[in-house]
């Protein structure tokens, strides 16, 4: 106990680099997993096939090997990217995949009447996705998103293997010390677990907070 | 393919349709349809399931696209450029901001309320200020008889209520034709006379409006024309009058007429 109350210091700038990674993760995927899906369910097919062709590949991979892969690739182009970029780049592609299908469910929810009434008032497509589409598809929106969201945080611990010191990697460095792995993966179980409680507990309040949408 | 008709703006109906075909697949919905509908008169198309009157309605304001043409509203082709090529997306917005249309099944925007509904087309599409469109709004939902019912979401409202909105929603825009598609059919028997009564009150200030509809007594009370429609053609058409009585003896008419059980007629 008193080992934990120790390393926890130690694990702060970890947590930190945890946090941040998983928080530009969520913002990247969130920005161009909503757009990509409104593509795959409204675009024509030069959008549609491309979009639904990364999203089945990208969810057909580990996300490890999809890590692995961006991390010793990428420089083969000739690109020299830092491993903390490579890392958030593989992590961004995979969520997003997860997020354009997200989206699609969700827009893809909205009945076809509710297209046609904002047509016939002169809503252009932007619009109808703004103020008739996207306000609906909300309620349906949030619950499996918060879900890729816990998973961002969960697939950010895997950064730690391309040399990131995130907190999973902290707590390896403190197991390097204390050679008791024991108490700090409980330790690093039970701040993993902290974060993801308090983001379902955001998605419940969120659910109760749009409840009031109901078709 | 260009039709000669009198290009005299006086004579010219406000929607001209000629010769109007439109296919799904390999199934000819609208096999030649012909339509005029002069400024200030109510259009009722009337026939069987199938015969293709909801599709030639929706293709007014491209809810559906059609194959062959024209169809013009106030002098303007609704589905292509002169060139022939499809209207862009931002075109047809334009063009369907000027033809209202109520829907069957209300289609309301289930998040927004009453005023809301009415006030959406009137900020984004007219680009109104807020407290104009608001009391505009307010104007028409009053007109319909709602004004006790402004801030109501959709789900709180009967259907008539719904479909009363659905109205101001539509009119509230000034369109220069209103498009009711079978505005009384979800409707409980009980709820019908309220919507068809707005309906009316429209007609006698002179909004234009084409209207598929299986109230026959009140198509026939509330046209200046009537249009029959069979098997994707125009097969019958006239003054209420004629169609209802001297022209009911055309064959599918009458077996129409008789299905629907129009007792008097």
């Amino acid at each position: 106990m008193m080992l934990m109350l120790h390393s926890l210091p130690f694990l702060w700038q970890g947590l930190l680099v945890t946090l941040h990674v998983s928080a530009l993760v969520v913002v990247i995927s969130l920005v161009l997993g909503v757009v990509l899906g409104v593509g795959l369910s409204f675009g024509p097919w030069w959008v549609v096939w491309p979009v639904r062709l990364y999203s089945d590949m990208i969810r057909g991979l580990p996300l490890l090997v999809l890590i692995y892969s961006v991390y010793y690739m990428l420089p083969l182009t000739g690109w020299s990217v830092p491993s903390f970029w490579a890392a958030v780049s593989a992590l961004a592609a995979f969520q997003t995949a997860h997020v354009i299908e997200v989206t699609r469910g969700a827009v893809q929810s909205i009945p076809h009447g509710q297209h046609e009434a904002g047509k016939a008032i002169g809503l252009g497509f932007g619009q109808r996705m703004i103020y008739v589409v996207m306000p609906q598809a909300l309620r349906r929106f949030l619950p499996p998103w918060i879900n890729t969201v816990v998973s961002t945080v969960q697939g950010s611990a895997l950064v730690s293997l391309v040399g990131i010191v995130d907190l999973m990697f902290s707590i390896q460095q403190v197991i390097g010390r204390t050679f008791k792995p024991m108490p700090l993966y409980i330790l690093g179980a039970l701040i993993y677990f902290a974060i993801n409680y308090a983001l379902s507990l955001t998605s419940r309040a969120l659910e109760a907070r749009f409840a009031y949408i109901r078709e | 393919m260009p039709i000669s008709v009198s290009d005299d703006p006086s004579t010219n109906p406000l929607v001209k349709v000629r010769q109007l075909t439109k296919a799904f697949g390999i199934n000819q919905v609208l096999k030649g349809v012909d339509l005029d509908v002069p400024k200030g008169s109510v259009v009722s198309i009337i026939g069987a399931s199938g015969s293709g009157k909801t599709t030639l309605l929706r293709c007014v304001n491209l809810l559906e696209s059609y194959d062959g043409g024209p169809i013009q509203v106030d002098g303007i082709e609704v589905g292509y450029r002169a060139g022939g090529t499809p209207r862009s997306e931002r075109e047809l917005a334009r063009i369907r901001a000027d033809i209202g249309m109520v829907f069957q099944l209300f289609n309301l925007f289930p998040h927004l309320t009453a005023t809301e509904n009415v006030m959406l087309g009137l900020r984004k599409v007219r680009r109104m200020a807020k407290a104009e469109a608001r009391a505009t709004a307010e104007h028409w939902l009053a007109r319909v008889g709602l004004d006790d019912k402004l801030n109501s979401l959709p789900i709180e409202l009967s259907g008539g209520q719904q479909q009363r909105v659905g109205i101001a929603r539509a009119v509230a825009m000034n369109p220069k034709v209103l498009l009711l598609d079978e505005i009384t059919s979800a409707l409980d028997p009980e709820l019908v006379g309220e919507v068809l009564k707005v309906v009316r009150s429209l007609a006698e200030d002179g909004v234009t409006m084409i209207l598929v509809t299986h109230e026959m007594s009140f198509a026939r009370d509330v046209s200046s024309r009537v249009v029959f429609m069979d098997g994707g053609k125009v097969a019958v058409q006239g003054t209420s009058r004629e169609v209802f009585g001297a022209l009911a003896q055309h064959e599918r008419l009458r077996n129409f007429l008789a299905r629907i059980e129009l007792k008097e007629v």
